[in-house]
């Protein structure tokens, strides 16, 4: 299997506070990768250093071989490396559909900024809605949506960017659970039909366990353990942290 | 791809209309009918930022004061040496030919386009990284001292101001092109704001438009889905720019006289009411600016004619009126009254759906 990205030995310091020591991770192509940890531990933090929200202090991140750390958001973005948020961020003001026609991945030079929508952007548009659950809201403002909505709708514009690779912060979090099943079901299909592979923060351990074939587990700002999902369950450094004997 | 629906129709008719036969109907008015088309120019302009962008600027008075000077400069420059012209102060007469002022007119409207956009250009890239408020009080500082500089440029005759060629005269009469010099810029003026506006429509339509909105809703997801903003946020600067430099070009001529804070840097007057415009209404719409620059100059020419004195209480009343009553402005209003005139379907079944997803399918 070949390496999507590599995380090698970065650091990343806020002034005293160690968020992020050392960590060095490997996610293989095509896999679905979880990311687990108390709160504070530094897996946000992981992701923002990931996608060049903010500067590293040190250590190197390679995607598809290509450095990222010198590398600007919309730069690695535009790559096929693409996140969600923890907390949602859509376009309020506009309709879901807007919302989701301006995520396709244009390249923004100057012929084609000033270019109209194009009209076949409404079927894709509509299909990925519907796969998430929304085609119902597409034509509803998007800020009027519940934070659990949101979610989907925000899982459902970075599927319409069409990434190589979808880091997903908390996809469940806020979300109804009788829907959680479906999102599940959703995500394996995105990386099974679409082969996008997937790198996902999450703290309900049903659906880590369920979706990720690898886990890693963070502890104040290191990278504590990894393994399948068994692996993890039973390492009694992962329950300590998790119970707060680290 | 670009359809008129009714409604924008019969009131673009009708300012065509009003265009078309003011200074017939109403030739002492003609220098009030020129300003109303360029207040739409500035209220419309300033809606790319503060409007659809969400980057509330104070600083686009400079690109006006700056295509004002450019435009003057050049029409004295292409028959005259400036610098006397300017320290003359009116005892030496300098005298345009026709030739001279036709020339050195359209020259200056010109470049009172291109350099405030290249200006735009370059200042955009070191502020518009700024956000919120901190970009309002940059442009803010931008504003105040582009007013001061311009003070101590003696060329441009400092504090004192200069004046504008007047319009050439052929044995003692007014040159008739287009109807003397109060219709001329009048025609300038209301051509600008005619342009201005197909412009802006058509860029809102295109995804450029869609993008400021996203820049102004939530510009970090923007960047996070790939869209380098910055680029956006500069060339939408330099439209501003563009238009506010002819539109400067075209006020100073019809002033005839240019001074640095009162007239050109004009942040105090015209730098609000630009914003106070678009936010009357409706920020962020095509027709807020044009409807709110319409009621703001009747407002205005109201009170400054028979409430003198009384004025700055009225504007100050109606900024209170604005904010109490019309937060979002009346376009904003009418939004959320009439959101179907807008092509918004709200659809109540839609809103109370369940979101299901099934995992059989």
């Amino acid at each position: 299997m070949t390496k999507i990205l590599e995380v090698k030995s970065v650091f990343k310091y806020f002034g005293g506070v160690k968020a992020n020591e050392d960590i060095s991770l490997n996610i293989e192509q095509g896999s679905i990768v979880g990311l687990i940890g108390p709160n504070g531990s530094g897996k946000t933090t992981l992701f923002n250093s990931i996608v060049g929200t903010h500067p590293i202090d040190k250590g190197s991140i390679l995607f598809e071989g290509q450095e990222l750390s010198t590398k600007l958001v919309h730069e690695i973005a535009k790559m096929g490396l693409l996140r969600t948020f923890q907390q949602t961020k859509i376009y309020g003001q506009m309709s879901c559909m807007m919302n989701m026609k301006i995520s396709k991945k244009v390249e923004d030079n100057f012929s084609r900024m000033f270019d109209q929508i194009p009209k076949e952007l409404d079927d894709q548009a509509e299909q990925i809605l519907a796969f998430v659950g929304l085609y119902e809201k597409r034509n509803l403002r998007a800020g009027e949506l519940s934070f659990g909505q949101q979610k989907l709708l925000e899982l459902a514009m970075a599927l319409m960017n069409e990434p190589k690779m979808l880091m997903l912060d908390e996809p469940t979090a806020g979300i109804n659970p009788t829907l959680i099943n479906g999102i599940i079901d959703r995500l394996i299909k995105i990386n099974d039909k679409y082969k996008i592979t997937l790198f996902v923060i999450e703290h309900n351990m049903r659906v880590v366990m369920n979706l990720a074939q690898r886990i890693f587990c963070m502890a104040h700002g290191r990278l504590l353990a990894e393994g399948s999902p068994n692996e993890i369950k039973n390492d009694k450094r992962v329950i300590d942290a998790y119970l707060g004997a680290h | 791809m670009m359809s008129f629906d009714k409604k924008e129709t019969s009131a673009l008719t009708f300012l065509v209309l009003l265009g078309l036969l003011a200074p017939t109907l109403f030739p002492s008015y003609r220098i009030q009918f020129s300003e109303l088309w360029l207040f739409m120019v500035y209220a419309s302009t300033w809606n790319i930022q503060g409007g659809k962008m969400g980057y509330n600027t104070f600083g686009n008075i400079m690109f006006f004061g700056l295509g004002m000077y450019i435009c003057a400069s050049t029409q004295i420059a292409y028959s005259f040496p400036l610098a006397e012209w300017t320290e003359a102060g009116g005892v030496k007469t300098f005298v345009h030919t026709v030739e001279q002022y036709f020339i050195g007119l359209p020259l200056g409207l010109v470049l009172a386009a291109i350099i405030p956009t290249i200006v735009a250009a370059f200042l955009g890239y070191f502020i518009l990284g700024l956000r919120g408020h901190y970009f309002a009080i940059c442009t803010l500082g931008i504003g105040i001292a582009s007013g001061e500089l311009a003070t101590s440029m003696t060329i441009w005759g400092g504090g004192q101001g200069m004046t504008v060629p007047i319009w050439p005269k052929v044995d003692g009469q007014d040159v008739e092109f287009l109807g003397g010099s109060v219709n001329f810029f009048y025609t300038l003026s209301f051509i600008l704001f005619l342009c201005t506006y197909f412009f802006l429509r058509w860029l809102f339509s295109t995804r450029f438009g869609l993008i400021l909105t996203a820049i102004r809703d939530n510009e970090d997801k923007a960047e996070a889905m790939g869209v380098p903003t910055m680029r956006y946020k500069v060339s939408g600067w330099m439209v501003s720019a563009f238009f506010m430099g002819i539109a400067g070009a075209i006020f100073g001529n019809i002033n005839g006289y240019i001074e640095p804070t009162e007239v050109a840097f004009a942040g105090a007057t015209v730098g609000i009411y630009m914003v106070l415009m678009a936010i009357l209404g409706g920020k962020g719409t095509l027709w807020g600016p044009i409807l709110g620059a319409f009621i703001f100059q009747l407002f205005k020419e109201f009170f400054w004619t028979y409430f003198l004195g009384w004025q700055r209480v009225a504007l100050g009343l109606l900024i209170v009126l604005i904010v109490v009553f019309f937060p979002e402005g009346i376009m904003g209003w009418l939004r959320r009254e009439k959101p179907e005139w807008f092509g918004e379907i709200v659809d109540k079944k839609a809103r109370l759906a369940q979101v299901t997803i099934k995992t059989n399918d």
